[in-house]
């Protein structure tokens, strides 16, 4: 019998009232859940969540499959959140294990935090992605594997001797024996493909089996195989039908004998028009908001970099929004050209990743003496060096803060969710207008490519974020002549004039080296010098940024602080803690730089601080300096996202020490 | 002085005009000028603000941008808008800001460091793309601001503080550069020739897309003298050749020698000229598309001893301009798209709704 119980010790328990993976009884009246063309006389059962893991080689389009199953599951109305795993090679060696891309997918009928621990679910195209994978796999979970490819080489390949399939090292699993290129080839013999092109398909002949197992919608991804191979309609329809042999294959054949619902997560959603969304595409979303709530054409900089080039090409394609991207020579000039669409009063924006934030900090010092708007979107990725360039990582933390020479403060703002990726571009673009200064905004590598969904805000619930240019002078001289003094600062926020190119009257000079206060001439005062590095200081230390809220419904002692995209797992392992009876109080920054004005009050409310992080302690460093707390810093820096189960298990730890 | 005809740069037009007549006074800053004593420098700065009313340009849409270096002070003497950035990033700041806003003049001032060196990769990027930027890379052939380093255009054997016993690296020739990255006008002048230098300036603001100027300035203190085979109206006679559109290249003493193509190579070569070869003397054409005749014009020049240096216009040439390319896609976008409407596009195609 299938099963996809696991133990609870196993699995995250995010919501704290239901057992994951626990079967329900079976539903009656199964026939009327089944899909196109079914009798449906297969048993059904409910889940309240399934993670699946679809892993095989780079070629073998697992991220597409991947996504394709995200979609329908988020039209379908579950919850979800999303890992995609793959190599920096574009085809890393066919059958290695380095060469192995996988893509998981958590998704529930409650509201969930992270794209799960281990899945209950993988699907193994390859001998080596089996092997590259099933350490993550709890016993007990259901392997489906291509038994095609379970042949001397490809198991020779990567080690294994005999084969897993039959020398009883998956007795513990129930797998699932597939032969998934035999199956796609047959079913398209009629297309007058060529073996290899008909082989091709056999990931979608694996999305229809594990759509029908899940009981997925199906029309999207019809539609979206047939407007993706618009222009070759054989390849389109020889997809399609893959894709049908598959769902068909599921409620045939008698290996699979159940097929499970998870039902849309309503309870866990506001009202509202929601889409799945990932970091990336909210970002991007994010900054041509800004710009449509700033009035301001939008103007991107950037040199392609893993992970942040789709925010590149998504900009690309909006042209009709007055957005200009420019790819420009080097990572320098990108942020050069951002700069000088800065001073011609666009929204301007570089987007990189720590490699190339290395590179333009020279230019980021530049901003910060000029005091002009510009965004720097760092997608952080493993480091140092080239590093793990599809991996995740939240070490350029003290990059951003510090990484320029003299003293150049610029406000820090990290997102927490793909979804977050939105607001948090639109609160980047609201400080660097307003305040006329460089804004770091720290996405990651896991909220770039990881999604879940979204809803949709309507354009009047955005922002205001309109800024006024200088148009008329705006000092006196002694002798009575008006003037225009381009540092002459609003005494509220320290901000300086943004007198545009074009204004008559305001003709004015800036440049990289120290200023006169008021009128932006050069000068080598020491007096001025080091009036001018506080007042720089004192504009980004009076950033306003919202209170901190923490979260502590039981009184704990103990608080758990993190930042950025390690927000997912610290609830889900807060939400565990708490289940098992352990207080535990949450907080969670979004502004790093400056840091929320009530955080050290609620440093100083907790005997214990835990900061979590994907780096060796960088915010712990910062929260050390500042406030003089003892926090306690627990760090994981392997390219991946915590773990839920093992970050509650740390911050327990931590508790009782 | 004349006005400049902007019938040839149609670019031009999209620039609003001053108001009322400008004169040189406008120009300047309220900012002491801080070079050395006797410095090229002065010379250039006087050809520009001189040369500026011409352009009948209102001056706040005029922009000077500069990097790092003495020449990259320039920027605070011109009472237009101006950016005095990091070093050898001006082209790359230059572009963006004449990308997004084509009702700019933009003006690059750079040194033989600056955009030869540390930015060399931005200048060839511009030239290729055909910005439209205006580029006057002064070189001294020497860093001036660090005093007294051999450059990117200094000649091989340069005795230095960081060269005692001479530079290693061969030089080089700016105006070859600049046509082997594609530049569609390349001139050389000298900081000297006032009336030279206003017309070259001229030639370049009449350019749509990116123009680049070399001008050859002296720096009295760490490279005194480097073109003084060009200024002394003696050697000059031999050294200089005066390259001027329709003419034929001749030079020299009562214009005894002139520059002839090789028919075997194809390369060209100085000769004296006899009434035999009169007729193989080449006519200089700034305007045609292949590059190799303008290239091999900025090979005369001796690199040690400067003789046979072409001065004037190498190249003008039209080729498309890169922000009209790139303003042009954004009209095409809307054309095809319709003007972006945000809350379709935060939508997107595939949305479920959460009834309350």
């Amino acid at each position: 019998m299938t099963s996809q119980v696991s133990s609870a010790a196993d699995e995250a328990n995010e919501t704290g009232d239901t057992v994951v993976g626990q079967q329900s009884a079976p539903l009656s009246g199964a026939s009327e859940e089944s899909g196109p063309g079914g009798s449906g006389a297969k048993e059904v059962r409910r889940l309240d969540r399934v993670i699946i893991r679809f892993a095989g080689d780079s070629g073998d389009g697992m991220q597409l499959t991947g996504d394709r199953f995200t979609s329908e599951t988020a039209s379908f109305g579950n919850d979800l959140s999303t890992l995609p795993n793959f190599p920096a090679e574009i085809r890393a060696p066919a059958g290695t294990l380095p060469g192995v891309s996988s893509f998981q997918l958590h998704f529930a009928d409650h509201d969930i935090l992270t794209p799960g621990d281990a899945p209950n679910v993988l699907v193994a195209m390859n001998p080596a992605a089996l092997k590259a994978n099933i350490a993550d796999v709890p016993r007990g979970a259901e392997i489906i594997v291509n038994t095609d490819e379970f042949t001397k080489r490809p198991m020779a390949k990567v080690g294994y001797q005999t084969s897993p399939l039959e020398d009883g090292s998956l007795d513990a699993y129930q797998v699932h024996p597939v032969p998934l290129t035999t199956l796609t080839i047959e079913a398209l013999k009629e297309y007058g493909l060529s073996r290899k092109e008909a082989e091709r398909s056999k990931n979608m002949f694996a999305l229809g089996l594990l759509s029908w197992m899940y009981h997925r919608p199906t029309e999207n991804t019809e539609a979206f195989l047939r407007s993706k191979f618009a222009k070759k309609p054989d390849i389109a329809e020889a997809n399609v039908a893959a894709f049908r042999a598959g769902w068909n294959f599921g409620e045939t054949t008698e290996d699979f004998a159940v097929s499970y619902e998870v039902a849309p997560a309503e309870e866990a959603f506001p009202t509202g028009t929601y889409r799945n969304i990932s970091g990336n595409l909210a970002l991007a979303y994010g900054l041509i908001a800004a710009s449509h709530q700033a009035d301001l054409p939008l103007y991107l900089g950037s040199y392609p970099i893993t992970p942040a080039s789709d925010v590149l090409h998504e900009l690309s394609k909006h042209k009709n929004f007055g957005v200009r991207t420019f790819q420009a020579e080097d990572e320098i000039a990108g942020i050069g050209a951002a700069l000088g669409a800065a001073f011609g009063g666009s929204l301007a924006v570089t987007t990189t990743s720590g490699p190339g934030v290395a590179l333009k900090s020279e230019t980021i010092g530049l901003a910060v003496s000029l005091e002009l708007p510009l965004l720097i979107v760092d997608i952080q990725r493993g480091g140092p060096s080239t590093g793990l360039p599809t991996k995740t990582e939240q070490a350029d933390l003290l990059q951003a803060m510090y990484g320029r020479n003299g003293e150049a403060p610029v406000p820090v703002v990290a997102p927490s969710t793909p979804a977050d990726c939105f607001d948090a571009a639109m609160e980047a673009a609201r400080i660097a207008l307003q305040y006329r200064t460089p804004v770091f905004l720290l996405s990651d590598g896991y909220l770039a490519n990881g999604s879940e969904p979204w809803r949709v805000p309507e354009t009047h619930e955005l922002p205001d974020l309109t800024v006024q240019f200088a148009t008329t002078p705006n000092h006196e001289l002694a002798d009575g002549t008006e003037t225009f003094w381009p540092y002459k600062r609003d005494p509220e926020t320290l901000a300086r004039p943004w007198a545009v190119p074009g204004t008559p009257g305001l003709e004015h000079r800036i440049g990289g080296i120290e200023k006169q206060d008021g009128t932006g001439n050069i000068s080598y005062d020491p007096a001025n010098h080091d009036f001018m590095v506080r007042t720089r200081a004192a504009k980004i230390d009076g950033i306003k940024v919202a209170d901190l809220r923490v979260d502590d419904p039981d009184g704990a002692r103990t608080l758990v602080l993190g930042w950025g995209s390690t927000y997912g797992p610290i609830t889900a392992a807060v939400r565990r803690l708490r289940k098992a009876g352990q207080p535990i109080a949450q907080a969670h920054l979004r502004n790093i730089n400056p840091f929320p004005a009530n955080l050290g009050e609620v440093l100083g409310r907790y005997d214990k601080v835990v900061v979590p992080e994907m780096n060796l302690g960088q915010l712990a460093t910062l929260l050390r300096a500042k406030y003089l707390v003892d926090a306690h810093s627990y760090n994981q820096v392997n390219g991946m996202p915590f773990k839920a189960e093992q970050l509650a298990t740390a911050i327990e730890e931590a508790i009782n020490v | 002085m004349s006005e400049v005809d902007i019938d040839t740069n149609e670019l031009l037009t999209l620039i609003p005009k001053a108001e009322a007549k400008q004169s040189m006074k406008d120009f300047k800053s309220d900012q002491e000028v801080r070079w050395c004593p006797g410095c090229g420098d002065y010379a250039v700065l006087a050809a520009v603000q001189g040369f500026m009313p011409d352009l009948g340009l209102a001056k706040e849409n005029i922009v000077f941008v500069s990097g790092i270096g003495c020449s990259s002070r320039f920027p605070y003497y011109m009472n237009t808008y101006g950016m005095h950035s990091i070093h050898g990033r001006a082209p790359a700041i230059a572009t963006g800001l004449a990308t997004s806003r084509r009702d700019l003049s933009v003006w690059v001032v750079t040194g033989d460091g600056d955009s030869l060196s540390i930015g060399g990769n931005h200048l060839i990027h511009a030239l290729r793309r055909n910005v439209n930027l205006k580029i006057l890379l002064f070189n001294n052939r020497i860093y001036g601001l660090t005093k007294g380093q051999y450059s990117p255009t200094s000649e091989i054997g340069k005795i230095t503080k960081s060269t005692p016993l001479g530079s290693l690296d061969a030089p080089f020739n700016p105006v070859s550069l600049a046509i082997g990255a594609e530049a569609s006008f390349v001139a050389r002048t000298v900081d000297s020739d006032r009336k030279h230098l206003t017309s070259v300036l001229r030639a370049a603001a009449d350019h749509p897309g990116t123009a680049l100027v070399e001008i050859y300035q002296n720096c009295n203190i760490f490279n005194d003298g480097a073109f003084e085979v060009l200024k002394d109206k003696e050697r000059a006679q031999e050294a200089v050749i005066r390259l001027e559109d329709g003419q034929p290249i001749r030079f020299g003493t009562d214009n005894a020698k002139g520059v002839v193509r090789d028919p075997a190579t194809g390369d060209l070569e100085v000769v004296d000229v006899t009434p035999e070869n009169e007729s193989r003397i080449l006519v200089h054409d700034t305007s045609v598309q292949s590059p190799t005749t303008a290239f091999a014009l900025s090979r005369l020049a001796n690199p040690d001893t400067l003789h046979h240096t072409p001065i004037g216009v190498f190249r003008n040439v039209r080729r498309p301009v890169y922000d009209t390319l790139m303003s042009e896609q954004l009209d095409t976008a809307v054309e095809r798209q319709g003007k972006g409407d945000l809350s379709t596009l935060l939508a997107g195609n595939d949305t479920w709704t959460v009834a309350g």
